[in-house]
């Protein structure tokens, strides 16, 4: 049971049997779920899951229905990482009293969150997950909102969104302080593995999972996650808005390993302008507007940076 | 399940997802499992479709991209095979029918009413533009 699965291709990955079910309360063509459906399956081990208070969280455990068919639990908006982590230190204590009723199965922690119970909320206490050493895996869905709540900014919400606790109108192009790099600050804290994943790089996506599963300690995951309430666009454009996040550069994929060597793991074979990624979207209808056309300059100089600065570091190693 | 009021809740609940025990339950695939009534897989959320997808055997490859991007665990496949959806808990967002890669489509999205028979005898012919 503790060896990988294998998944050479999309047709032997078809068949694993889903641990997350369907008549979730989430909204058509949620990306949260379609992350979850890929990480859970990307193993054939036990599993045991948080969910900190958000989307997914409220969506898959109203009463009396549960969407996991896995250990789950559910605490507070903050301690999803640590009710997880808890778990965790308990396994390996009855595991080392020799009390396990099934020693040889191999259980793997994962927690969700979302990026309100990460980058804000949630910080201080998967800083901790993350400095204990615990072995267990830290997803974030990251949606850039509180969309749970009706869609009020979060320290993930990127320059120049529309959110409503920073709407744009006349006087404001909206939120005015740009995204926390999480997956930086998460490697900093010299952990095994931490990584940036996008729904729509399937393999890249269950690549990393895999590997996250197999080191001993502590796994970080920021997976985008497009949010169609909140980013206002079509249901049905969850994936496109996904693959314009990462051929754009907005999202790009990457590892960290042990917090210093940096791999990029997609590199799109035609990068697609900033601009392609913003005008998909509702939440940046407005930069569209003359007044506000020179920020679109601006977010691209942003990205191209951003870019250019984890191309010197795979390169340098540190 | 019967509604219960809102001071009958419990204060902490637990939910067990199966009325027997799964031993194996990553080999077990949904059809085989042993579901209790407080897994949301015996639930349905079909009457929130406006538009539902139609699959049509014909131009199917077979290569699971919707099952992949299904975020309701609706395209049910079966040995490397894309074999039907689960009109239960399909929402009818219409992923499965943008990330399609055939040409024609092989899943394409009509109102919650149309007939399937009919509509996959006037399947659209192929789209010779691209």
């Amino acid at each position: 049971m503790s060896e990988m699965k294998k998944i050479k291709n999309l047709k032997e990955f078809s068949t694993s049997a889903d641990r997350f079910e369907g008549a979730n309360l989430l909204c058509p063509g949620c990306a949260h779920s379609i992350i979850v459906r890929e990480v859970l399956n990307a193993t054939n081990d036990d599993l045991v899951l948080s969910a900190s208070t958000g989307c997914l969280e409220v969506c898959t455990a109203v009463y009396p229905y549960t969407s996991w068919d896995a250990s789950w639990i559910h605490i507070g908006f903050e301690n999803g990482s640590t009710a997880v982590a808890g778990a965790e230190a308990m396994y390996k204590a009855l595991k080392n009293k020799g009390r396990l009723k099934q020693p040889d199965r191999n259980p793997k922690f994962v927690s969700f969150a979302g990026d309100g119970a990460s980058y804000d909320i949630g910080f201080q206490w998967i800083s901790g997950c993350m400095e204990r050493g615990h072995n267990m895996m830290h997803v974030v869905l990251d949606n850039e909102v509180y969309a749970n709540t009706g869609g009020q900014r979060s320290s993930s919400t990127p320059i120049g969104a529309s959110a409503t606790t920073s709407p744009a109108g006349r006087v404001s192009y909206g939120e005015k302080r740009n995204k926390k790099d999480m997956v930086s600050i998460m490697a900093s804290h010299h952990i095994p593995y931490s990584a940036q994943v996008s729904p729509n790089k399937w393999k890249d996506m269950v690549k990393k999972i895999q590997h996250g599963f197999a080191v001993d300690g502590p796994v970080f995951i920021n997976a985008a996650s497009p949010c169609t309430t909140e980013w206002k666009f079509d249901p049905k454009d969850t994936m496109t808005i996904a693959d314009l996040a990462t051929d754009s550069l907005v999202f790009p994929l990457y590892e960290i390993i042990d917090g210093r060597e940096l791999n990029i793991t997609y590199r799109p074979k035609n990068i697609v302008p900033v601009e392609d990624y913003l005008a998909a979207q509702g939440r940046f209808k407005h930069l569209f507007k003359d007044q506000y056309k020179y920020l679109i300059k601006e977010w691209q100089e942003r990205i191209d940076d951003n870019w250019a600065y984890l191309q010197r570091r795979e390169e340098a190693r540190v | 399940m019967a509604k219960k009021g809102w001071d009958e809740f419990e204060i902490g609940a637990m939910l067990r997802s199966f009325d027997g025990s799964i031993d194996d339950i990553a080999g077990t695939p949904q059809m085989d499992r042993d579901y209790s009534e407080n897994s949301s897989y015996t639930a349905s959320v079909a009457d929130w479709r406006l538009i539902k997808p139609i699959f049509n055997k014909d131009y199917c490859i077979d290569c699971q991209f919707c099952w992949v991007y299904c975020p309701d665990v609706s395209i049910i496949a079966r040995d490397k095979k894309m074999i039907g959806i689960d009109m239960d808990h399909c929402k009818g967002c219409g992923i499965c029918v943008e990330v399609c890669p055939t040409n024609p489509k092989s899943l394409l999205m009509f109102p919650e009413q149309a007939d399937e028979e009919a509509e996959i005898a006037s399947w659209p012919a192929k789209n010779e533009e691209k």
